[in-house]
């Protein structure tokens, strides 16, 4: 047997190691629908503890929203549960083409495809477009998702320091001798909430005379004045050349991913890209709930707008209450505590106090950059963030951390 | 050959190291320190192809060869032409 018991303890001593080092994560339980309310057990067995979410990606508050649940309803009834098939085999129904036309029309692109997520589209779109002759050139804090995708990918690879105009210059300048170049970004940092400066790529893409590639899975929905996304803050729509982007956070919370943008990159994918051509489609029930998304977000800005008043209160009580923040502009406020255990502890205080807010460490942030990553909501009401920034100033006193800057809070606690 | 480990510690220190990071020496490990990701090491390969006008065959470009600035000078000169 391979499985033996000295792999066995091996295996454990790792997990212990991760322990010791305030490295584990643990899941919570949750009893109830993704909302600004939720009900978690936490510890595994004890009883449920109704409590404010400050971490779902549940941006525009749409995951548990009785339209998009009904829409849901609808699909099951009028398309059944699953296709038991990949997309080009028989697993394309006419509604999947018709979301692929809305995200289209929503974007700004030529064209969009599919993916069971924006993980797998990640995975599959580089290898799909490029070829050993081409080069990608990606921030240096891109997702996880895209780091695998680069890697799967027999392009050159090569990066630029995060946002830094000045360097991604020079890498288009030292790679002009590739077939394509390929610009690879985050529109808004999932980590940091800072965004890219799309409008400064596009004009290095056109100076250089490559294509830009954006993953919006933290934007779509509510960047931009209409909500389109970062290519609509920036001034460039139509203008980015291919744009992933996911359902499982603003765009309805549920699952599914997409590639869009120029027509024929899109065909490449939809011809090539593996994790398409290899894993099932996205349930029908997924896609009519997304399609109602659409309707909800093309018919008004209010949800939109609502998250964006969200964020700005959050972070103006944040910082009037002296914790260091990520400076930034979307509704990811990021509050810096630099140590791993300190953060998980500081998470567990919240708790006590009511507040769902997950601590982020390494491997998931660099080393020495834990903190807790709060996320606002537009279903959040002014009454939850009154009573989570209570909570926040309450832990911030209790561990001594208010009004210090970095250099002070890693003296206390190290990094 | 000074000048060359000081051209080559200077692009490292240029390319990989943010501002307000402490700066590398010449032994300092590079990719085993998690410095330099093996996506970044493409640049800095291309970067002393075309300064010193050598072709450096793949294999033997790995992540222990690139792995301080040292030892890229060792492999600097044994591709370069005299």
């Amino acid at each position: 047997m391979a499985y033996n018991d000295t792999t066995r303890t091996m295996y454990q001593q790792t997990l212990q190691g991760l322990k010791d080092a305030g490295l584990f994560k643990q899941e919570r339980y949750i009893h109830s629908p993704q909302a600004a309310d939720i009900e978690v057990e936490f510890p595994t067995g004890s009883a449920l503890k109704k409590v404010i979410n400050m971490c779902a990606n549940n941006y525009l508050g749409l995951s548990s929203h009785p339209d998009v649940v009904k829409a849901a309803h609808e699909g099951l009834d009028t398309r059944g549960y699953g296709m038991s098939s990949v997309r080009f085999i028989c697993g394309t129904q006419d509604i999947h083409r018709e979301l692929e036309h809305r995200v289209s029309d929503f974007l700004g692109t030529e064209d969009t495809i599919l993916f069971p997520s924006c993980m797998d589209a990640n995975a599959g779109v580089f290898e799909a477009i490029l070829t050993k002759d081409d080069v990608m050139i990606s921030d240096r804090l891109v997702h996880a998702s895209l780091i695998d995708g680069i890697r799967l990918c027999s392009a050159m690879q090569d990066t630029y320091k995060h946002a830094d105009m000045a360097h991604l210059e020079s890498k288009l300048e030292m790679h002009q001798d590739r077939r394509h170049r390929l610009v690879i970004t985050d529109g808004v940092f999932s980590m940091d909430g800072d965004t890219a400066p799309l409008d400064k790529m596009v004009e290095l893409g056109e100076k250089y005379n490559a294509m830009i590639l954006v993953d919006e899975s933290h934007a779509s929905g509510f960047m931009g004045k209409t909500g389109r996304g970062t290519h609509e803050k920036y001034g460039v729509l139509g203008k980015i050349d291919v744009i992933t982007t996911t359902f499982g956070k603003a765009l309805g919370g549920a699952t599914g991913g997409c590639v869009s943008g120029r027509k024929e990159l899109v065909e490449m994918c939809r011809q090539k890209a593996r994790p398409y051509l290899f894993s099932n489609t996205i349930a029908p029930v997924v896609v009519t709930g997304i399609l109602r998304v659409f309707d909800i977000l093309t018919a008004s800005t209010e949800r939109r707008d609502k998250l964006e008043r969200n964020a700005a209160y959050w972070r103006k009580g944040l910082t009037e209450a002296g914790f260091v923040l990520k400076e930034g502009d979307t509704p990811i406020v990021p509050v810096m505590l630099f140590n791993a255990k300190l953060a998980q502890d500081f998470s567990r205080a919240l708790y006590d106090d009511g507040v769902y807010a997950v601590g982020f460490f390494f491997p998931v942030v660099p080393q020495g950059q834990a903190r807790i990553r709060t996320q606002l909501s537009a279903g959040h009401e002014i009454h939850h963030l009154d009573k989570a920034l209570d909570a926040f100033v309450k832990a911030g006193k209790k561990f001594n951390i208010l009004g210090k800057t970095k250099q002070e809070i890693i003296e206390i606690y190290g990094n | 050959m000074d000048e060359l480990k000081d051209v080559i510690l200077k692009y490292v220190n240029a390319e990989y190291v943010e501002e307000g990071g402490d700066p590398v020496g010449f032994d300092t490990p590079l990719i085993s320190g998690g410095i330099v990701d093996s996506f970044s090491m493409v640049s800095l390969k291309r970067f002393i192809e075309n300064k010193y006008k050598i072709s450096i065959p793949d294999d033997q470009a790995t992540p222990e060869a690139f792995d301080s600035v040292d030892k890229i000078v060792v492999l600097v000169r044994r591709f370069t032409k005299t």
